[in-house]
């Protein structure tokens, strides 16, 4: 198992590429800036805290 | 899904778990479990560059698979943040909404999680698709007969006391039905198989406090909202006791670890052949002679 330890605050980038939207399983666009995932499908933006992206859609902030 | 569907309160299993982390978890069949799942895993002689633990609470399996020598990335995968690890790759999802790419997983794993899932069949197929051809799942439930004994003795006090009874003890799958639910979810090679451990208890008291360690008391939709009633709890207490206990005055409680492991499909897979393949005839391999169906054998 690889045991490097990432600062907190950066998401794995291998973990970036396998995540899809859990409503629609989209992919999803990641915006740096905000640490947000964004599902362009389902229209939600799911937050990451700490590295640790935030997959439910009731934590999500509705884009208009 | 419609609410009549919905046995598990997946909001209050949450406050459940914290609550249980915050008392300070009773871990004893979480450990049992991790340590067998690395085992099964240690038999499989294959690399999971990428793995997934859907849910396993605790720490015990990632300690549990550290030292396993072919797993690469293992992603954690649970419905409240802080019970994930830091600085390690991890997710907070729910079991039942999986945010994973198709076929972009190698293995997925989870230890005493998916007995709360409102939606087996709905998770397993998710798993299916998120797993790469020929990836693994591999995940350990309580099944069956778990928490018999506490059903029962919660049934007859309620009955006897409260004139009624309502659902104490969640309703567990038995390991047929899982079987049946990992070839449904179009999962290869199917097992499905039964560790019974059975845990002896000074009292059923401290059974309970176990459960609330565990976070595992009742969280379904249909339980009763009132306040358990004293009496009730006492007369559960002796009826468990006197149905129960062992010569010693320790009283039984009866945990049903359901195994299941479930290939995605692939060519390269063992399959059965196809009806009339046939290259050699049974009845030459028995060394008997062969009959139509429904001609009966002289004596």
């Amino acid at each position: 198992m690889t045991t490097s330890e990432r600062p907190s605050g950066s998401v794995d980038p291998k973990l970036l590429e396998i995540l899809v939207c859990p409503l629609t399983k989209a992919p999803l666009e990641y915006d740096a800036e905000r640490q947000e995932l964004i599902s362009r499908a389902a229209k939600l933006a799911y937050p990451i805290r700490d590295g640790i992206p935030i997959m439910l859609p009731e934590e999500a902030r509705p884009l208009e | 899904m419609s609410d009549a569907l919905r046995v598990f309160d997946r909001t209050l299993l949450r406050a459940r778990r914290r609550r249980a982390a915050a008392l300070g978890p009773a871990t004893f069949l979480l450990e049992r479990v991790a340590e067998d799942l690395a085992e099964r895993l240690g038999a499989v002689l294959r690399d999971f560059p990428v793995a997934v633990d859907l849910g396993t609470p605790g720490e015990a399996l990632r300690h549990a698979l550290a030292r396993h020598p072919r797993l690469g990335t293992l992603i954690a995968v649970d419905a409240v943040a802080d019970h994930l690890p830091r600085g390690r790759p991890a997710v907070v999802a729910d079991e039942e909404l999986l945010p994973f790419r198709d076929a972009s997983l190698d293995l997925v794993v989870s230890a005493l999680a998916l007995q709360f899932a409102n939606d087996l069949p709905g998770v397993l197929a998710q798993i299916r698709r998120a797993l790469k051809p020929d990836g693994l799942f591999l995940a350990a439930l309580l099944g069956g007969d778990t928490l018999t004994e506490l059903r029962q003795a919660f049934t007859i006090a309620e009955a006897e006391v409260a004139g009624g009874i309502s659902p104490r003890v969640a309703p567990f799958a038995d390991v047929r039905t899982l079987g049946m639910l990992l070839q449904r979810a179009g999962l290869a090679l199917p097992v499905a198989d039964v560790d019974r451990v059975t845990v002896r208890y000074e009292t059923p008291l401290a059974l309970l406090d176990d459960l609330r360690r565990m976070g595992a008391t009742n969280v379904m939709f249909d339980r009763s909202r009132a306040p358990l009633r004293r009496g009730v709890l006492m007369r559960m207490a002796e009826v468990y006791a006197a149905r129960f206990s062992d010569a010693d005055g320790r009283v039984r409680a009866t945990f049903e670890v359901v195994w299941l492991s479930g290939w995605a499909p692939h060519p390269s897979q063992q399959k059965p052949l196809r009806p009339g393949s046939a290259a050699a005839r049974l009845a030459d391999a028995l060394g008997t002679v062969e009959r139509p169906a429904g001609e009966k054998a002289p004596r």
